[in-house]
């Protein structure tokens, strides 16, 4: 029936919807501009009726980021969605859950800082998502949506790769992201996994232990130095892994471009139609559109980057990709930043106008 | 074809509503569509404004910085976007919001008195549906068949019986939007 139905919806109420059709067990969140669409969303479809999936909105960021710890410990597929200042809140969590190897899923819808700051979009979490965000020697998964179709279709993606890795996996959107309603087909319904499959997929949960196995213990915490060092490098050996294998890009018109403009997220959306009016212009401009922003596509930027004039990474912040771009980039190819801050949005005309001055000159 | 429109105006005067039905018309007649909210406060009270772009190929920016068309529907409005409507595009203002008209003659400007016309229609709540009539008379995005087919998608059942009087706000809309 209604599965390859084409809707219009906002990029928020469309992770509610892709989160219960892709057999999420549990949703445990604390609402907060711009994002409150999904947990409304999500009370308004009520799947605990249908599909059984909890939704809970918890007493806080903090409450919501230990219930997914809980959660994902059990091997379940667990969700939970803030925004900046409350993502900000959950890193302790985060971090606890990179160190016990917790599959969990987080969606940050991101709104301008530091602090409370504004609830205008922005891009300015990059740093704090790709870098970890919470102590120690870790990673999270992040993929970056440019549209209300990709933060349909990354919820499920989110989740496959956080179980593949038995590591958290973050989707890092913003509010024009999150705000904006276009066409969008939803993914097909896929029903939640039985406690059977939990247990065969997940032999390191903690679900209740059958006689045939020793006790299952899910901790961040080991006072063995040695020990811990070597639990240490069995991360940084599946960092490594992922990195060699997940990394996702997207170009556009890169192949006769002189220059290009490395975006990710809505800031990409708004580049695209940069490159339109640069190319009506008569200036070749392609776009590389980073989709995973941690793995990195460092080999990748190089690639296309070396036989460029030049580089510009537009982003919704004060210059944070740019420092992933110019390690990329090692000097081959002059590098430069255009972003506005504060939850102020640029429009196209002003990333033309940025090329312009800062490398065209 | 590619149509950009900005619709701005008070928060509560529809102007969400109307890029929504809009929008929902495009989906109707298989356009591409984007609807982009401002959603701060000045939902509660300040200055709303709702960007929609309908087109027949994908849409890249949801940000725009010049527009096809734009419907100012107070004073505010209208000094922030006459300048970003593109030469030739067109202007549309409700005559009882706007004190001090455009003047700006490299673009098509109209005046439609909505607000007259809901209070004639002695229901303030079609406001938005007049404007809309007038845009789709100086600018036909969409036909008056996919709106319809919009209104019936969009509107709970229990408020179908007001699909007619909203088709006719957007008639009335249709007949009194005038050239400056």
């Amino acid at each position: 029936m209604a599965e390859k139905e084409v809707m219009l919806m906002k990029g928020n109420e469309a992770i509610a919807h892709a989160a219960i059709r892709c057999g999420t067990d549990g949703y445990f969140g604390y609402p907060i501009t711009p994002q409150s669409e999904i947990i409304e969303t999500l009370a308004e479809l009520k799947p605990w009726e249908t599909t059984g999936m909890v939704v809970l909105q918890a007493e806080s960021e903090t409450a919501s980021i230990n219930m997914i710890y809980g959660g994902a410990g059990a091997g379940k597929r667990v969700l939970t969605s803030s925004s900046s200042p409350g993502i900000a809140l959950m890193q302790e969590g985060i971090s606890y859950m990179a160190g016990a190897e917790l599959p969990g899923v987080f969606i940050n819808v991101q709104r301008g800082g530091p602090g409370l700051g504004t609830i205008q979009p922005s891009q300015s979490d990059y740093f704090q998502a790709t870098r970890g965000g919470g102590n120690g020697d870790y990673n999270v998964i992040v993929l970056a949506p440019n549209s209300v179709q990709e933060m349909a279709d990354f919820v499920d993606l989110a989740f496959e790769l956080a179980f593949k890795y038995r590591n958290p996996a973050m989707i890092l959107s913003d509010g024009v992201i999150g705000q904006m309603m276009e066409k969008i087909i939803l993914p097909p319904m896929k029903p939640r996994r039985t406690e059977e499959e939990i247990r065969k997929e997940c032999p390191w949960a903690a679900m209740g232990r059958k006689a045939d196995r020793n006790p299952n213990i899910i901790t961040s915490l080991e006072l063995k130095s040695e020990v811990m060092e070597q639990r240490n490098i069995h991360l940084q050996e599946k960092y490594k892994t992922i990195r060699e294998n997940e990394v996702r890009y997207e170009t556009r018109n890169c192949e006769d471009a002189d220059y290009i403009i490395v975006s990710f997220g809505s800031a990409a959306r708004i580049g695209e139609k940069a490159v339109e009016l640069a190319r009506e212009q008569g200036i070749k401009v392609g776009l590389f559109r980073p989709i995973t922003l941690w793995p990195f596509p460092s080999k990748e930027i190089l690639e296309l980057a070396k036989s460029k004039k030049g580089v510009l990474v537009s982003e919704i912040n004060a210059g944070q990709m740019v420092q992933d771009v110019r390690l990329a980039v090692n000097g081959a190819v002059p590098v430069e930043h255009f972003g506005r801050l504060g939850g102020i949005v640029p429009d196209p005309e002003e990333i033309v106008e940025a090329l312009k001055e800062k490398l065209i000159k | 074809m590619k149509t950009e429109i900005i619709i701005s105006g008070f928060g509560g005067q529809g102007v969400l509503s109307m890029g929504k039905i809009l929008a929902y018309s495009g989906l109707m007649e298989d356009k591409e569509v984007t609807w982009m909210p401002a959603y701060g406060p000045e939902q509660r009270g300040g200055t709303a404004n709702v960007t929609v772009i309908v087109s027949d190929d994908p849409v890249s920016s949801p940000i725009l910085s010049k527009y096809d068309v734009a419907i100012v529907l107070n004073q505010p409005s209208l000094e922030k976007f006459e300048p970003k409507v593109k030469p030739g595009g067109i202007l549309i203002y409700d005559g009882f919001g706007v004190i001090n008209p455009p003047t700006r003659s490299d673009i098509k400007v109209y005046r439609i008195d909505a607000m007259d016309k809901a209070a004639e229609m002695k229901n303030s709540k079609v406001f938005n549906m007049i404007v809309l009539g007038g845009l789709l008379q100086v600018c036909p995005v969409v036909s008056l068949d996919g709106l319809k087919k919009a209104l019936t998608k969009t509107l709970p059942e229990r408020h179908h019986h007001l699909i007619p009087l909203n088709m006719e706000a957007v008639e009335e809309g249709k007949k009194i939007i005038k050239q400056l």
